[in-house]
């Protein structure tokens, strides 16, 4: 019983000394030019909130935050109806086509994106697609779906096939036996798909930067980047930004935090 | 005979169009749109790249000549690109080591049934869903060279952490271990709570020690998520370009840069793109060789469950 009290001390204090960057991140948002000159670690005497009422226009985060929903949320239904579609002919296929088509796939979590990086971007722009929702949106399907592919075989390949024979002796067609039987059934890692994926496309920065960048359509990061670069001295509004710009994923991990941390404990990673 | 009969009990499948293939597996129909995308956005750019890595391709126009090896040759004496495999190196073993020794610990103290576990749990994992940029941005104030301000004013020191050339990639590992020590201990902390307690109890009557406990029950036992843990962060390091670009740019001189921030300069800086390629095609070999490691792993994985 002692000895869990101290242990229960000594990982309080780890997380105290973790939580140091937020508390130097919530403060310094809190404060003016003055006082962080002043007493950069103190806490705000007063608080005010002017920085995140600057900073919410500077960084344009309303159009962003926009931009990061539409692109996120568009990408994930095409990666769960893509995915699993293809994942129920790939794990129920039994010819040689469909394994080789199921490897061809996996091949994809082996490429780095940074081998076809700059191809794809010649052909994003060649298709007149750079600075739009839909390049980006075709791009996380294409480049999330090995992962998502491999995700929802392994899945389906451990659920019976009786359902869907059941429904098809019905007279259902396999469209309609996978749409309406055996869909439902894959919600567990239809969730896991969900949220890994949810989490990479919301916070990529790499492929928007280049893509987005200065187009009037950036995801968040993007924006952010490009304010803070551009009030890099004015600390106090540079953090309010990165408040602001962390908050909804923060607040999303904070609501579903059971699953969030099952979906990543599950060693499994876009 | 038996698909015969099959389809002769199934009417309505056999008026579809590829009907007469799907009565007993699904048409391949069902992976074609996922297969076009796929193609499109990994496969074909990947295959370009492989070609483009040997070509002087300045990514204006489709002009471009082949070049043989003569990329790959210019990068031994590119002093930026070999330093950079060097950074990137010890970037990654550093992580590894550092993000999984710290996570190990995290997940072996929040698996004991602490009051505040479940907090402590939210809090060591919350970083791991913020954007990479972010948590750079954020960490470039704490590395402040201001005396008053950051770690400086916390520990007392005077120290310019991303401005040293000789300690700004420590600074830098210092982050990503600051962001992903959360997520390796969550798959730890996975692995722990498949151990069975029985082995544990069996393994206390038997007069074992705390510390033989975890040596020869817990230690074996975690081979599974150790094997993830080290997969994931060799790859993200390797990768490691977001905190990067962020924090230092690759400065000062050419004290941080890494494969991912080098090629990127290479390609949208200096409008070598074939060059660019070739760096990329280096990179995609050490990322390759790791994640054939991994894949191996858990398709195996999958087998046994």
């Amino acid at each position: 019983m002692k000895r869990t009290f101290l242990l229960e001390i000594v990982m309080v204090a780890v997380a105290v000394a973790f939580l140091f960057p937020v508390y130097a991140l919530i403060t310094l948002s809190l404060k003016d030019p003055a006082q962080i000159a002043h007493s950069p670690l103190s806490l705000p005497a007063p608080p005010t909130l002017d920085n995140f009422d600057k900073a919410w226009t500077a960084a344009a985060l309303g159009p962003s935050l926009v931009n990061s929903t539409v692109i996120t949320v568009v990408s994930l239904v095409a990666l769960v109806a893509l995915g699993s579609f293809a994942a129920y002919y790939l794990a129920r296929a039994q010819s040689r086509m469909g394994y080789g088509l199921y490897i061809l796939f996996l091949l994809g979590i082996v490429l780095p994106f940074q081998l076809g990086m700059i191809p794809l971007y010649q052909l994003v722009s060649d298709l007149g697609l750079i600075g739009s929702h839909a390049g980006m949106i075709v791009f996380y399907t294409g480049i999330q779906l090995p992962f998502t592919v491999f995700l929802y075989t392994g899945f389906i390949r451990a659920l019976p096939r009786d359902y869907a024979s059941a429904a098809q002796i019905d007279g259902a067609s396999h469209f309609t036996a996978f749409t309406k039987v055996v869909f439902p059934l894959l919600r567990p890692i239809t969730g896991t798909v969900l949220i890994l994926n949810a989490v990479f496309i919301w916070n990529d920065f790499f492929t928007p930067l280049l893509y987005l960048g200065g187009s009037g359509f950036e995801t968040i990061p993007v924006s952010v980047f490009a304010f803070v670069g551009q009030y890099v001295s004015d600390h106090g509004l540079v953090f309010a930004g990165l408040v602001l710009g962390a908050l909804p994923v923060v607040v999303a991990f904070l609501l579903l935090q059971r699953y969030v941390i099952k979906g990543f404990a599950s060693g499994l990673k876009g | 005979m038996t698909a015969n009969i099959a389809r002769g009990s199934l009417p309505s499948t056999a008026r579809k169009p590829w009907g007469r293939f799907s009565s007993l597996s699904p048409s391949w129909v069902f992976a074609l749109p996922a297969l076009l995308v796929y193609a499109a956005v990994v496969l074909y750019p990947s295959l370009a790249g492989m070609v483009y890595a040997f070509t002087d391709w300045s990514g204006i126009g489709e002009d471009k000549s082949f070049v043989g090896l003569a990329n790959l040759t210019a990068m031994l004496h590119d002093e930026q690109a070999m330093g950079s495999i060097g950074n990137t190196l010890l970037l990654t073993v550093t992580i590894v080591a550092v993000q999984n020794g710290v996570g190990l610990l995290l997940a072996l103290g929040v698996h004991v049934k602490l009051r505040s576990r479940a907090v402590l749990r939210v809090v060591f994992f919350a970083p791991v869903v913020v954007s990479p940029v972010m948590v750079a941005f954020l960490w470039k104030y704490i590395y402040n060279p201001d005396p008053a301000a950051g770690l400086n004013g916390l520990l007392g020191t005077h120290i310019d952490w991303l401005g040293d050339p000789s300690l700004a990639l420590w600074s830098i590992a210092g982050t990503v271990v600051w962001q992903y020590a959360g997520y390796s201990m969550v798959i730890f902390l996975a692995g722990l709570e498949g151990i069975p307690p029985e082995l544990h109890e069996a393994a206390m009557i038997d007069g074992a020690g705390t510390w033989q406990r975890f040596r020869y029950v817990t230690w074996p036992l975690l081979a599974p998520s150790l094997t993830i843990n080290l997969m994931l962060s060799t790859i993200g390091g390797l990768k490691l370009f977001d905190q990067v670009f962020a924090a230092t740019n690759g400065g000062p001189g050419y004290a941080t840069e890494t494969l991912s921030t080098v090629l990127y300069k290479q390609a949208f800086v200096f409008g070598k793109f074939g060059y660019s390629t070739a760096i990329a095609l280096v990179l995609a070999l050490f990322v390759a060789a790791v994640s054939m490691v991994q894949l191996y792993y858990l398709r195996n994985r999958e087998v046994a469950q």
